[in-house]
């Protein structure tokens, strides 16, 4: 067995030029219209690494065992490389495809050299296709991990800029919400309105809902813990743009939002705050120019 | 022992909450207070528990508790400065301490209390 893997990397290392070319040859083929997200300056470097990386692994290693020590350099490799297509938008078949498609050429190559020894040819493309495998697994696992990562971070980044408070006047805070409302994301909706109210020492919150898309009864419970949380506070809170289907929504669902004062739109939740802070909205002159 | 002070000014009175509120010391500052209201017929309770950072359902009810043992005694109540992570452990702990009256800041809380005791 130890001679046969050595026999693999021993012929890689002859035939690299040939193998290479064939190689992009036959990526080319798989994502021709990928094209133009991957340079083919950058795809030659990639595979030419690869090769050179893999016949390294199949010199010393073992190819039974992808856990060695010896592998650990192809896996980085494979690693940055699927991370990188997965930031580029490719698909997961698509970044395997980079490891399949070296199939083809290898055992070519394998033929061509091992044509009349045909227990040789079979062993050795058995090995190959195992590793090969093996490799493409992997490179599809971190593709999977490297895309939730990133989904993670869109997440978190989404979650930061949709929970702005603004001041509307001095003593009167509004939080314009926008999209889906759970837990997890009321939870810091809540925390940053709170927060607010004692930076700004607003006595005055308007919660504005024009943006959010369903309400139903987790939404109405985390409104009014909201609410309630702000009252605790010594603030008093409003809710504003509550379109018709959602008010509807509301009252078939049987939820009851008491104790909590809503307003169809913000003008209107604003005009109600400046009279709880004494202020008075009037008209002058206008200026014509 | 522990105790908390309550200050007296004019026909007010003034609690500041400046260490961990533990049961025993909720329930001393809940009977000095009742003491204290009927010994000096305050018309107001303001209490700041703007330090506060750690409460339960105890407390929280022993606050409502506060509120409406003072209403008996004839004095309004105000509780200020709470901060956001006690106001939401409260809710979440469905302490909702309905009637007690609430403000930001002690000027507030102050403001609130002179409008509701009056002039009488």
């Amino acid at each position: 067995m130890l001679k046969a893997k050595s026999r693999i990397s021993e012929l890689i290392e002859k035939n690299q030029a040939e193998l290479v070319s064939n190689w992009l040859k036959e990526q080319e083929a798989f994502q021709g219209h990928r094209a133009g997200l991957i340079s083919n300056v950058e795809l030659r470097k990639q595979s030419t690494d690869f090769i050179s990386l893999l016949q390294q692994g199949l010199k010393e290693g073992d190819v039974e065992n992808l856990n060695a020590p010896i592998w650990n350099d192809i896996k980085d490799f494979l690693s940055h490389l699927s991370y990188s297509r997965a930031e580029k938008g490719f698909s997961s078949s698509e970044t395997a495809i980079f490891v399949f498609s070296f199939k083809q050429p290898l055992f070519a190559l394998l033929k061509k050299e091992l044509g009349n020894d045909g227990s040789a040819l079979a062993d050795e493309t058995w090995t190959a296709s195992a590793l090969l495998d093996q490799l493409g697994l992997y490179i599809t696992e971190v593709y999977q991990n490297s895309r939730n990562t990133i989904i993670a971070r869109q997440e978190r980044e989404i979650m930061e800029l949709s929970t702005p408070v603004v001041q509307l006047w001095p003593g009167i805070v509004a939080l314009p919400l926008i999209g889906t409302l759970d837990s997890a994301r009321t939870q810091v909706v809540m925390e940053n309105l709170l927060k607010s109210l004692l930076e700004t020492g607003s006595s005055i919150a308007i919660i504005d809902i024009t943006g959010v898309p369903t309400v139903d009864t987790l939404v109405a419970q985390h409104l009014l813990k909201t609410v309630s949380a702000a009252r605790l506070m010594g603030a008093e809170c409003f809710v504003s743009g509550i379109r018709p289907q959602i008010a509807q929504t509301i009252v078939h669902l049987g939820v009851s939002l008491p104790d909590v004062v809503t307003k169809a739109n913000l003008a209107d939740a604003f005009a109600l705050a400046l009279k709880r802070i004494g202020m008075k909205v009037t008209k002058t002159d206008a200026i014509s120019n | 022992m522990e105790k908390i002070p309550i200050l007296r000014m004019g026909k007010y009175l003034l609690i500041t909450i400046q260490v961990d509120l533990h049961d025993r010391l909720a329930h001393t500052l809940q009977e000095d207070l009742a003491e204290k209201i009927s010994n000096t017929s305050a018309k107001g309770v303001l209490i700041d528990i703007s330090s506060l950072e750690l409460v339960d359902s105890y407390i929280g009810r022993t606050l409502g508790n506060i509120a409406s043992i003072a209403q008996i005694l004839d004095a309004y109540t105000v509780v200020v400065g709470m901060q956001p992570a006690v106001a939401i452990t409260l809710v979440e702990l469905g302490v909702a301490m309905n009637g007690v009256r609430t403000a930001l800041t002690v000027d507030k809380g102050m403001e609130m209390l002179k409008a509701l005791v009056g002039d009488d």
